[in-house]
């Protein structure tokens, strides 16, 4: 017998309910705000696209894309390399194989705010070991003062948290290559820049994909270290989008322009971020020719 | 080129061994002439991996010593003993065209140019893969990925040995026909010492001049195809060549008498005996059915187009003979007889060689 009705839609109900609470509500409010002026009272007026055309023209918001663009290239272009380096190096098998895996693991175990705690303590001169340290070597180090203190140490620090991702990833590629074409290429007398260049860095090459465009998202998101240890000092130095976009929407309760400003944000990770796969993708497809 | 030398050689993976059992390679001596082809036969397992690998310097032996030319390598790393190997699988730089890959070896050597090209072609033209010299090598099939491979390794002319550890396992079967006959033209061109390890008799038999067969971790016989097939040294040659194996039966041998399953009959010939366990061992195609002899039943038979196999029950044991396609079986009770000459007798497994026993007078054409 035939059963005509539309209750298996029901099934479906749970997905929407989860998504629509997760994601499409607190989107659409963001949305909302961004085309709508306050003057408190909850009263709200239809702004159209005036906070976004504000946005585009603000000289803040281009500061804080410069600054966090070249915070993002900075950091890939010191963690992937090092990543790497690590990588070849780490043990291939055995007990030290597993104590350098778990010891790699341990900064990406620990909490942001924690991770920037560490640091401002550690760049302290008065206590903290690495401050104290240059202090003493007299380098004029200060992170609160100075800007290129507060940039190197917000480098280090992610440099410190995140290359252990890197590692990891690309050793799981190393791994995966199988003894034959070490061998092939002990017969074949290749240098070790040449295994290098033409085994592992292909055989790797899938995995740094994902490496690059993990690190380049979350680099582009960063808040909490940063704000933890300088605040986004000194001055603006270290003031980067997410940064800037919670004193704009919490500190100043400016809703309409930092709803514009996200929407904005979004855009250009999602926008670099889809660039960034399909040229990887493509390059994949041109070896498959 | 180089002869190469093995010396008391003997290797195990495990760190203080206990006795024998504990070796993956068992103690040998043993020479591979300057120019011979030589086929490395054996189960998986075996130990002829290991082997090959000492050779090339993958491997460090745990004891004794490596040769080439007098030479004393065991200490050299792969790289400083001019050796080409080609592995089961096929190893490709992905990154690289065919023609780089061919290329590889020889400017990691510092060739020039010129030379390189030379060379490439002529390699290209030997694995049949000039129309693809410039495609990336990342994209094409298993086969062909071998193909480049099998190139790189004979790429060099100037090598001490070229080892094949199983190359064609992943080609065609028309492939491998091809490029084993395009290796044999390598060798009788250039004269490289070759050593192709494989467990497929067919392969070794067609290759080599002389097959080494190993079997559990020993050099059980070195010989020529036909000697491996007529005489084998250890019962275990004489079951893991020919299609199908040599019959190996328990026997009571007593001077020139030997008695099998209860039936006693002539060897015409003595075999000078110590007294362990024998047995005697003859191919199904030395096996006549007729109407005197040892008393079998048939159980079934096998046609395999050229010719026909027969299964027998003689007494509890089991005898395989070989039939012409054309020959009528007879059905149920028949009789087994061995064809004169046909019979090896085995004491511990290991052949003896009978009072009167003469060299064999076939050479390699004629068994071919």
């Amino acid at each position: 017998m035939k059963t005509d009705n539309q209750r298996a839609w029901l099934l479906v109900l749970p997905v929407l309910v989860l998504v629509a609470f997760s994601a499409v509500i607190p989107l659409m409010t963001v949305v909302n705000y961004s085309v709508q002026d306050t003057f408190g009272n909850n009263q709200f007026f239809w702004a159209g696209l005036e906070w976004f055309r504000d946005q585009l023209h603000s000289e803040r918001m281009w500061d804080a894309l410069w600054r966090q663009l070249a915070f993002s290239g900075i950091i890939l272009a010191i963690e992937v390399p090092l990543g790497v380096f690590v990588a070849l190096n780490m043990p291939k098998k055995g007990v030290w194989a597993s104590v350098v895996l778990v010891l790699m693991s341990l900064p990406l175990l620990i909490p942001w705010n924690v991770v920037g705690t560490i640091w401002q303590i550690f760049g302290r001169s008065d206590i903290g070991l690495l401050g104290y340290t240059l202090d003493q070597l007299g380098v004029d180090y200060n992170y609160t003062q100075g800007f290129y203190s507060a940039w190197a140490t917000v480098i280090a620090m992610d440099v410190w948290h995140w290359t252990s991702l890197v590692a990891l990833l690309a050793y799981a590629g190393l791994q995966s290559i199988p003894d034959a074409y070490y061998q092939a290429a002990r017969i074949d007398q290749a240098s070790r820049w040449a295994v290098f260049r033409y085994i592992e860095l292909p055989k790797m090459r899938g995995v740094l994909t994902i490496a690059i465009l993990l690190r380049f998202m979350d680099s582009f998101k960063i808040y909490t270290e940063p704000f933890v240890l300088t605040g986004g000092g000194p001055g603006n130095s270290t003031t980067f989008l997410s940064i800037d976009l919670v004193k704009m929407a919490l500190g100043q309760f400016d809703l309409g322009p930092a709803a514009a400003f996200s929407l904005m944000y979004f855009l250009v990770i999602m926008v670099i971020s889809y660039v960034f796969y399909i040229v990887m993708t493509n390059l994949d497809k041109e070896d498959g020719q | 080129m180089a002869k190469i030398t093995l010396q008391s050689l003997a290797h195990t993976y495990v760190q203080d061994p206990k006795g024998p059992e504990d070796f993956a390679l068992q103690e040998l001596n043993h020479d591979w002439n300057d120019g011979e082809a030589y086929a490395l036969l054996g189960p998986s397992g075996c130990g002829k991996s290991t082997l090959l690998n000492i050779i090339s310097g993958l491997l460090v032996p745990s004891h004794g010593r490596v040769l080439f030319d007098g030479q004393d390598v065991t200490d050299l790393p792969t790289a400083d003993r001019n050796i080409a190997q080609v592995f089961q699988f096929p190893v490709v730089y992905d990154t690289m065209t065919v023609r780089e890959n061919l290329a590889f070896p020889l400017r990691n050597r510092g060739l020039p140019p010129s030379d390189v090209q030379d060379r490439v072609e002529r390699v290209g033209r030997m694995i049949d893969m000039t129309d693809v010299l410039d495609r990336r090598a990342a994209g094409l099939t298993a086969d062909a990925k071998q193909k480049i491979s099998l190139g790189r390794g004979m790429v060099r002319d100037d090598v001490n040995a070229l080892l094949f550890d199983e190359p064609l396992t992943v080609i065609d079967p028309h492939m491998k026909w091809e490029l084993r006959t395009q290796l044999k033209k390598l060798h009788h061109d250039f004269g490289h010492t070759m050593i192709y390890v494989t467990h497929d008799q067919t392969e070794a038999l067609t290759f080599a001049d002389k097959v080494v067969v190993m079997y559990d971790g020993r050099v059980v016989q070195m010989g020529t195809p036909v000697e491996l097939f007529e005489r084998p040294a250890h019962t275990f040659v004489g079951y893991f060549i020919g299609s199908p194996g040599m019959n190996v039966f328990d026997a009571k041998i007593d001077g020139t008498k030997a008695q099998i399953a209860g039936t006693r009959f002539d060897l015409k010939t003595g075999y000078k005996l110590k007294g362990g366990a024998t047995k005697i061992g003859v191919r199904p195609e030395n096996i006549r059915l007729g109407d005197h002899g040892l008393p079998a039943r048939v159980k079934r038979v096998e046609d395999v187009g050229r010719h026909k196999i027969v299964r027998l029950d003689m007494d509890g044991l089991e005898v395989a003979a070989v039939a012409g396609e054309g020959a009528t079986i007879p059905d149920g009770g028949t009789h087994v007889q061995f064809v004169e000459g046909g019979v090896n007798v085995y004491e511990n497994d290991w052949r003896v060689a009978a009072e009167n026993e003469q060299p064999l007078t076939h050479d390699k054409k004629d068994a071919a």
